[in-house]
């Protein structure tokens, strides 16, 4: 068992990575990319494609739900032997869990025979976002007071 | 369309909400489908005559739904964007505005030998599964259980999204109403999105959408999707004719039956902003409803890679703990 184990260091940067991603391609499905010239960009022209932004949305989702399962089976099989999480850890996963739920509820309103009633919709899509700008800005105070998920047992 | 506070916002989105819990209920046997519950309507191009009565109706019928645009405008930034304004021109008749939700498009053709002129009444094609209510940010734009696609007017920021990903670029934007006006107008929402919304207030009640009930030709037929596909096809193997609408776009609650197939016709009208065409259409969700299944396979696959790379691990760990012991 490595010391760095939660997550592994490839997995961390992977994690960051598709976060950043999805952060990206999530504020790209409000027409803002465009307005704001950022699609204007040499090589960001992509960010005002809809369609293009929702598909990697998707396959974002995919990888995070991946790494969700490998870190948690990973820490219930071996990492809590050696470490505990911290409270910031908790409130992570409580945001995570929340922006997961409202995003499941999101695709299955986009599979052609679901539908949902007009303030369920409403609810789920702003909450959606609501849920990820909290947790963009409750991420950068734990960086900057340098909280991490896990914390060696005593 | 009057200017809305949070109270009447809330208001209307909760009625919202308790209208379609309750439209499956109201309408007649006639036009509720059994099930499903999605009710589809055919227009019969050979019948339409073009007399503009179903656009004289529409306009008239939801004259309350249109827009009342408070001016000056609110000055938008960046500068690139525009206003768009049809309130100076509510009469158009000849393309798709927010003042106008159908309209007649004609095509003249060739039949048997006979050059012919045939009009076509066009509007939202109400997409099973409509990706202007898939990819709306804000669910302003929603399906309905009935069938309908449908924009809110109290809610929709007008981003004009829904006209970008829609394969017909249907709704149409009017500047200086909704909700933006209330929030952050110079920087973000540019008015509100306005297309056919079938008359739902008055499925709602039972009564069909009013272009159905004026046309004196009885060009178009509303009920259950299903029976109105087959309908379609009957109609198009008693006339040698074509279906349009069956599966575009992964299948519409609007279909169109010709007796020209609709290559023909989609050559023969004008084409452009505000006038739809009558291509083929792929589902445009096709693969973001295939991604969605890997989404259930995901964590399962990242749980089995974990437990292949810490199993050994985790069965040391647990040999050194009861040695320990």
């Amino acid at each position: 068992m490595q010391e760095d184990f939660f997550p592994e260091r490839l997995i961390k940067r992977f994690y960051l990575f598709i976060l950043f991603l999805m952060s990206i391609t999530g504020f790209g499905q409000m027409p803002i990319f465009k307005r704001y010239y950022i699609a204007d960009i040499p090589g960001l022209a992509w960010l005002a494609n809809f369609y293009f932004t929702h598909y990697v949305h998707y396959i974002g989702a995919i990888l995070l739900f991946a790494i969700f399962g490998y870190c948690i089976v990973g820490y219930l099989l071996v990492g809590r032997q050696r470490f505990r999480l911290t409270g910031s850890a908790y409130i992570r996963i409580v945001l995570l869990t929340a922006i997961a739920g409202t995003g499941i509820f999101r695709v299955l309103k986009n599979l052609p025979d679901i539908v949902f009633s007009p303030g369920f919709t409403m609810f789920v899509d702003i909450s959606h976002l609501i849920f990820m700008m909290i947790f963009l800005l409750v991420t950068a105070v734990f960086l900057v007071m340098k909280t991490g998920w896990l914390t060696l047992r005593q | 369309m009057k200017k809305i506070s949070r109270r009447s916002f809330l208001k209307t989105t909760l009625a919202a909400a308790g209208a379609v819990g309750a439209s499956g209920l109201a309408l007649p046997a006639s036009v509720q489908g059994a099930d499903p519950k999605e009710l589809a309507t055919l227009i019969d191009i050979r019948k339409c005559v073009g007399c503009e009565a179903c656009v004289d109706a529409c306009k008239e019928v939801n004259a309350s739904k249109f827009p009342e645009p408070e001016k000056p405008f609110p000055k938008m930034y960046p500068s690139r964007v525009r206003a768009a304004d049809w309130s100076e021109k509510r009469d158009v008749q000849d393309r798709l505005t927010p003042y106008t939700w159908l309209f007649i498009q004609s095509a003249t053709v060739t039949i048997n030998g006979e050059e012919q002129t045939l009009t076509i009444p066009r509007r939202c094609m109400h997409c099973q599964n409509p990706p202007c209510a898939d990819l709306c940010p804000w669910g302003a734009a929603r399906k309905l259980e009935n069938g309908i696609t449908r924009i809110d007017a109290d809610i929709c920021m007008g981003g004009n999204k829904c006209k970008v990903v829609c394969p017909w670029k249907i709704p149409e934007r009017q500047t200086g109403v909704g909700l933006y006006l209330d929030l952050l107008p110079s920087l973000a929402g540019n008015g509100v999105m306005f297309k056919c919304d079938r008359c739902y207030n008055r499925i709602e009640k039972g009564e069909p959408p009013a272009c159905i009930e004026e046309c004196p030709e009885d060009v178009q037929t509303i009920g259950p999707r299903d029976e109105i596909v087959k309908r379609a096809y009957a109609v198009a193997k008693e006339i040698g004719g074509y279906v349009y609408g069956e599966t575009e776009n992964g299948g519409t609650n609007t279909l169109y039956v010709s007796p020209v197939p609709f290559e023909t016709l989609n050559k023969a009208i004008e084409k452009g902003p505000g006038r739809p065409h009558f291509k083929a259409v792929e589902d445009s969700m096709a693969h973001a409803d295939n991604l969605a299944k890997a989404m259930i396979i995901a964590p399962v696959a990242g749980a089995v890679a974990a437990v292949g790379r810490f199993y050994k691990a985790a069965k040391s760990v647990s040999e050194t703990d009861g040695k320990g012991e």
